[in-house]
C-alpha cells in the first residue's frame, strides 16, 4: 500500500531465527557448553530437520527455543526469535503469553505428555480456554481439532481417558493440542520414536498434510534419518553441540560435504546390505565429554581426514555450494573420507541338510487377563539351523518377544515345544539343567536395566562363568580375559562398573555375558535400539563376528527393517502372534510377499527418498483378545480380495522353495499385484 | 582413537567416588543437617561421658535442697530427693541412645529381609505375608508393645530392643518391598536367573546393594520414632526404672508433681525432644540426598 509497509510484505518475518546461540549446564559448579555458537533458520511454512547422536544438544536446542531449560541450564549469548519476536529478552507474562501463544512442542512420549487422569477432551479444551476461548466454545473447537486429526470418532475419543487410546491415537491427540494455537512454531521431538512403523508412517503422513495446510514452521528433532529426509525441507547437522553441516535435506543426504554426516550415513544398513556381503562402517572414538574445550574442530579426534590444522583451528562454516554449509577444512574430500579397516569375514554357510539346532512346534501361549484369553501366540512353529539368523518381525503385540521368551523358558508354552538338538526342552527354564540354560542365552535391549549398576564388569561376568560354564578361580580369570578380547573391551573396564561405561560398551558387557558359556543360541531383543546409528553398526559387526567364530545362531528381534534384514539369513513376519511369512531375507524383502510385509516395508522412511510408495494401513492393531475372523490381517488388509479372508483362515502354505506364507492370494497373483504399485487405501474403519 | 577413550574414560573412573563425596557435600552444605548433627552428637558424648559434663553425679549427690527452682548454681533446679536436675538431664540419655539404635537396626534388618522376601517371591508368599504384616500394622504401637512386654513378663532392656525391632519390621518392609518390586522388574535380574542363579543369590546379592538407598533413609526415619517410642515405653513403667537418671523415667516419677515443680519434668521432657527432632532433622537430610 504505502512504500512503508512494501519492505516488511516483500520478506515475510522468519518463523524461528537462532544466532551464535551459546548455551551452558552448570554441573558441579562449572559452566559446560552444550551449544556451541549455534545458528539456523526457518521460514514460514517451512519444516527443519535438526539430526545428531545423543548427547549433541538437539533436545537442548529445542528447549533453549521454547525457554523451558532446567535450572542449571542457561544462554550465555545468542539471540532467538520467533515470528520476528525475541524471545530471549521475555520474562513473566510475556514468556507466558509465548507459551501460550506463539510456540509449541511435541514429545517423544505422548503417554507422559499427556494427564492420566483427565479426559482427552477437557485436556484438549484447556489449549482453547487458555487462549482465552469460552468452555463451551472450547469444546466445540476440541472436536474439531480432533478431527483434523484423523480421528475417526472425537466425540467418543473425547470421552476416554488417554491410557484408553493406542499411542498413536495419543500422539494424534496431543498433536492437536499443540495445533490448536495456531504456533508460529512447532517443535517436534522425536514424534515417532515410540511408535511402531506403520503408525509412524501415519504420523508422520499427518503432519505433513498439516503442516502444508496451516503453514506452520516445524522444528523436526530425530535420530532417524530417513524420518528427517521425508519431513524437512532443510537439515541441519549437530555434533558436540556444533552446527557442522547445513543444507537442503537431498543435497546433504546425498552429498554429505562434512566426515561426520558422511560416517553417520555409512553406519546405516541399508540398499540391501547384508552381513555376508559386507561390514558396516562404524565411527570410532567418542563423543567429547559434556563440556570439554576443543581447541580445532569438534570432530578431530574422530576423523581420519583430520590433519594438524584441524586439530588447533576451528573451521569455518561456509557454503560449499548455494545453502549447503559445512564446517570442515577439507570438505572437499568428505566423501573419500578413508573407510575404517575392518576385516571382512567369512561366514560359514548355514548346513541345511544337517539337524537342525532348534525346533518349535505348534507354540501357542495364552494369557488370562481380568477374565480374558488373550492368545499372544498362535500356533508357531519353525526351525533354526547351527550359525543362522531369524529375524523376526512385526508391530507391538505381534508376539515377537512373547515367542522369544517362551524360547528361554521365561513363559511356559500353553501348547507346544521347544526342542534343542533334538531333546525336547522342560518348558520353564527352572526345570533346564545347566547345559540347556548356557545354550540358550539373550541380550536384551536396554544395557541400563540389564547389567546390575551396583556390580563391576569382572563381577558380572566372572559369575556368569562360574554359573554358566561351570569354571571357577584362576581359570574363569583367564577366560574372563579371553571373553572381554573377543567383544573388544579393554581390560581396564572390568574394574568399573556399568555406570561408568558409555551405552556401546554396556551392550558389549550384556553380549559377553550371554557368551560366557558358549551358547548355541542367542536371543537378541533389539539390542540396537537403545543405541545410536555409529555404535549400532559397531554392535551388528561383534555380534556377525562372533557367529563367524563360534557359530552361534540368533534369534533377532528388531523393528528396525534394515538392521534385520542386515544380520538375518531368514526372517519371520508375525501378525497378532501368527506367523504371516517365513522365508530368507532377501525373498522376503524383495517380493513377492505377504500383504502385511509389504504394508510394513513402505512405511519405513528410507535416506534415499522415493522408494516404495506408502501403502496405508486401515485403523489400528485388532486386540490380540478378539482376533478378527478368517484372516486376521484382513480388517487392515489393503489387498483383501472378498468374503474369503473373513471366513477362513488362510494356512501357511509353502509358495516357493523355503518361502512360507499365510494368504489367500496365490504367489503370482501377489507378483502381479505387487509390480503395479500400491493399492488404493481402503477407508478408515470407525473407532 | 585410543586417545579419544583416554579421555573420555578419565573423568567417569572416578564418578562413582564423584557421586558419594557429593553426596556428603550436600549433606553438609545444609545447616538443618548440621544443627541436627551437632544435638545428637553432644547426647552422644554425654551417654559416653557423662562424668565429664555432669556438674555433679546423678544418683548420688542427693545433698543439695530438695525442689529448688532453676537458679544460677542448678540451672534446671533440684528434684525432690535433693539432687541436680542438670546433672540428672546430662546422664540420662545413655539408655535411650543403647535401645532406640539397636532396636531400629533390629527392626531395620528384619525389615529388609521381608522386603525383600515378599517382593522378590511375590505370590502366594507375598499375599500371606503382607496380609499378616497388614495386620501388624493396624495395631496402635504403644498399645502392642506393652502386650508384648506383659506377656513376656520381664522388662529387661532386651525385651524393649526385641519389641521395637519386630513392631518396625513390618513398617521397614512396605518401603524396602515398594523398591524390591521395582527393581526386581528389571533385565538383570532376569539374566541372573536365567543363568541358574537361586532367589536367595539374587535377593542377596544382586537386588539388596540396589536397594540400600530405601533401607538407610528408612533406618534413620524409624530411629526417630524408636526414641520416641523407647522414652513412651520406659515412661509407662518398662524399661529402666528410678533411680536411674533417664529422661522418661525422671518424667514417669515427678510428672504428677508438674505443678509447681515444673522443670523436673520440663527439662527431661525437652531433652527427649531435642534428641528426637535432631535425628529427624538429619534424616530429613539424608532422605532429600538418597532420593534425588
Amino acid at each position: 500500500m504505502t512504500d512503508a509497509t512494501a519492505p516488511e510484505t516483500a520478506t515475510p518475518p522468519l518463523a524461528l531465527e537462532v544466532a551464535d546461540l551459546e548455551l551452558v549446564y552448570k554441573v558441579r559448579g562449572v559452566d559446560r557448553p552444550v551449544l556451541r555458537g549455534v545458528s539456523f533458520s526457518i521460514e514460514r511454512g517451512h519444516s527443519y530437520g535438526l539430526v545428531g547422536e545423543s548427547g549433541c544438544g538437539k533436545s537442548t536446542a529445542a528447549l533453549g527455543i521454547v525457554r523451558y531449560l532446567p535450572r542449571n541450564g542457561r544462554i550465555t549469548t545468542g539471540r532467538v526469535s520467533v515470528a520476528g519476536k525475541d524471545v530471549l529478552s521475555l520474562g513473566g507474562s510475556g514468556l507466558r503469553d509465548y507459551h501460550a501463544r506463539t510456540v509449541s512442542m511435541v514429545y517423544q512420549n505422548p503417554g507422559s505428555a499427556l494427564n492420566p487422569g483427565m479426559r482427552v477432551g477437557a485436556q484438549v479444551a484447556e489449549a482453547f480456554t487458555v487462549l482465552g476461548v469460552h468452555r463451551k466454545e472450547a469444546r466445540e473447537r476440541s472436536q474439531d481439532a480432533l478431527a483434523r486429526v484423523q480421528i475417526a470418532d472425537p466425540s467418543s475419543v473425547m470421552d476416554r481417558y488417554p491410557h484408553q487410546l493406542s499411542g498413536g491415537m495419543q500422539q494424534r491427540v496431543v498433536i492437536a493440542m499443540a495445533l490448536a494455537k495456531d504456533p508460529a512454531l512447532l517443535i517436534l521431538d522425536e514424534p515417532t520414536t515410540g511408535l511402531d512403523a506403520t503408525v509412524e508412517a501415519e504420523v508422520l503422513d499427518l503432519v505433513a498434510n498439516l503442516q502444508a495446510e496451516l503453514q506452520t514452521a516445524v522444528l523436526f528433532i530425530s535420530h532417524n534419518l530417513g524420518v528427517i529426509a521425508k519431513m524437512c525441507n532443510r537439515v541441519g547437522v549437530l555434533y558436540a553441540g556444533r552446527l557442522v553441516e547445513e543444507g537442503p535435506v537431498e543435497t546433504v543426504l546425498q552429498d554429505a560435504r562434512h566426515p561426520y554426516t558422511v560416517g553417520l550415513l555409512r553406519c546405516i544398513p541399508r540398499g540391501g546390505v547384508r552381513k555376508d556381503r559386507g561390514r558396516l562402517d562404524t565411527i570410532p572414538g567418542f563423543l567429547p565429554s559434556l563440556g570439554a574445550t576443543i581447541a580445532g574442530c569438534v570432530f578431530a579426534d574422530r576423523c581420519a581426514l583430520a590433519d594438524d590444522r584441524c586439530r588447533t583451528e576451528e573451521p569455518p562454516i561456509e557454503a560449499v555450494a548455494g545453502d549447503h554449509l559445512a564446517r570442515c577444512f577439507h570438505h572437499e574430500r568428505a566423501q573419500e573420507l578413508p573407510r575404517e579397516q575392518v576385516a571382512n569375514i567369512a561366514l560359514p554357510a548355514v548346513q541345511r541338510e544337517a539337524p537342525p539346532l532348534l525346533r518349535f512346534d505348534d507354540l501357542g501361549k495364552v494369557f488370562h487377563q481380568h477374565g480374558v484369553d488373550i492368545h499372544a501366540l498362535v500356533g508357531v512353529s519353525t526351525a533354526l539351523w547351527p550359525g543362522e539368523t531369524l529375524g523376526l518381525v512385526g508391530e507391538s503385540g505381534s508376539g515377537k518377544t512373547t515367542l522369544a521368551r517362551t524360547l528361554l523358558g521365561i513363559i511356559g508354552p500353553t501348547s507346544g515345544s521347544v526342542e534343542l538338538e533334538g531333546r525336547v526342552l522342560a518348558p520353564r527354564f527352572q526345570k533346564r539343567s545347566r547345559d540347556d540354560l548356557r545354550s540358550i542365552q539373550i541380550v536384551f535391549q536396554n544395557p541400563d536395566s540389564a547389567l546390575n549398576r551396583r556390580h563391576s564388569v569382572q563381577r558380572i561376568l566372572l559369575r556368569s562363568m562360574r554359573k554358566l560354564a561351570g569354571i571357577g578361580g584362576s581359570e574363569a580369570q583367564a577366560r574372563v580375559s579371553a571373553l572381554t578380547e573377543r567383544v573388544r573391551i579393554s581390560e581396564r573396564t572390568l574394574t568399573q562398573k556399568p555406570v561408568q561405561l558409555s551405552g556401546g560398551l554396556k551392550q558389549r558387557v550384556a553380549i559377553a555375558r550371554a557368551f560366557a558359556g558358549d551358547p548355541k543360541l542367542v536371543v537378541c531383543d533389539e539390542p540396537t535400539s537403545a543405541l545410536d546409528v555409529s555404535v549400532q553398526a559397531a554392535i551388528l559387526n561383534l555380534l556377525v563376528e562372533l557367529q563367524a567364530e563360534q557359530g552361534v545362531s540368533y534369534i533377532f528381534i528388531s523393528h528396525d527393517l534394515g538392521v534385520v534384514r542386515y544380520i538375518s539369513d531368514r526372517i519371520a513376519v508375525l501378525y497378532l502372534g501368527r506367523l504371516m511369512e517365513l522365508g530368507p531375507a532377501d525373498v522376503v524383502f524383495d517380493g513377492p510377499h505377504h500383504p502385511y510385509t509389504e504394508a510394513l516395508l513402505s512405511a519405513v522412511p528410507t535416506i534415499d527418498g522415493g522408494g516404495r510408495e506408502r501403502i496405508r494401513l486401515a485403523g489400528d492393531i485388532p486386540s490380540a483378545a478378539e482376533p478378527p475372523s478368517g484372516c486376521v490381517f484382513q480388517t487392515r488388509c489393503p489387498r483383501k480380495i472378498g468374503a474369503v479372508c473373513e471366513t477362513t483362515e488362510p494356512p501357511l502354505v509353502e509358495v516357493e522353495e523355503g518361502h512360507l506364507m499365510r494368504c489367500h492370494i496365490p504367489l503370482e497373483e501377489l507378483r502381479a499385484l505387487q509390480a503395479k504399485g500400491a493399492p488404493p487405501a481402503r477407508e478408515t474403519v470407525a473407532q | 582413537m585410543s586417545t579419544a577413550e583416554v579421555t573420555t574414560a578419565a573423568p567417569t573412573r572416578s564418578e562413582a567416588r564423584i557421586a558419594r563425596s557429593e553426596r556428603i557435600r550436600l549433606l553438609l552444605r545444609s545447616p538443618t543437617v548440621i544443627v541436627g548433627a551437632i544435638v545428637v552428637a553432644f547426647w552422644v558424648f554425654c551417654a559416653l561421658f557423662p562424668g565429664l559434663v555432669a556438674p555433679h553425679d546423678p544418683i548420688f549427690d542427693n545433698q543439695f535442697p530438695t525442689g529448688l527452682s532453676p537458679e544460677w548454681s542448678h540451672p534446671f533446679g533440684t528434684d525432690t530427693n535433693g539432687r541436680d536436675v542438670f546433672s540428672r538431664v546430662l546422664a540420662g540419655s545413655r539408655n535411650i541412645l543403647l535401645i532406640a539404635p539397636a532396636a531400629t537396626l533390629l527392626g531395620t534388618v528384619l525389615g529388609t529381609i521381608l522386603g525383600l522376601i515378599t517382593g522378590y517371591l511375590r505370590g502366594v508368599v507375598d499375599d500371606v505375608m503382607s496380609r499378616f504384616i497388614d495386620a501388624v500394622m493396624s495395631l496402635p504401637l504403644i498399645v502392642t508393645a506393652i502386650l508384648i512386654v506383659t506377656a513376656v513378663g520381664k522388662s529387661g532392656n532386651w525385651v524393649v530392643i526385641l519389641v521395637i525391632g519386630l513392631i518396625f519390621a513390618p513398617v521397614v518392609s512396605r518401603t524396602v518391598r515398594a523398591a524390591v518390586l521395582q527393581e526386581a522388574e528389571l533385565d538383570y535380574v532376569q539374566a541372573a536367573r536365567l543363568r541358574g542363579e537361586r532367589a536367595p543369590y539374587i535377593m542377596a546379592s544382586e537386588i539388596l546393594p540396589n536397594v540400600m538407598s530405601p533401607v538407610v533413609v528408612e533406618f534413620t526415619v524409624r530411629l526417630g520414632y524408636a526414641i520416641f517410642t523407647v522414652a513412651s515405653l520406659t515412661f509407662i513403667g518398662f524399661g529402666v526404672q528410678p533411680p536411674s537418671p533417664d529422661w522418661a523415667a525422671q518424667i514417669n516419677q515427678y510428672w504428677t508433681f508438674v505443678d509447681p515443680y515444673w522443670w523436673m519434668t520440663f527439662f527431661p521432657a525437652l531433652a527427649i525432644a531435642s534428641l528426637v527432632v535432631a535425628v529427624n532433622l538429619v534424616a530429613d537430610g539424608i532422605r532429600e540426598v538418597y532420593e534425588r
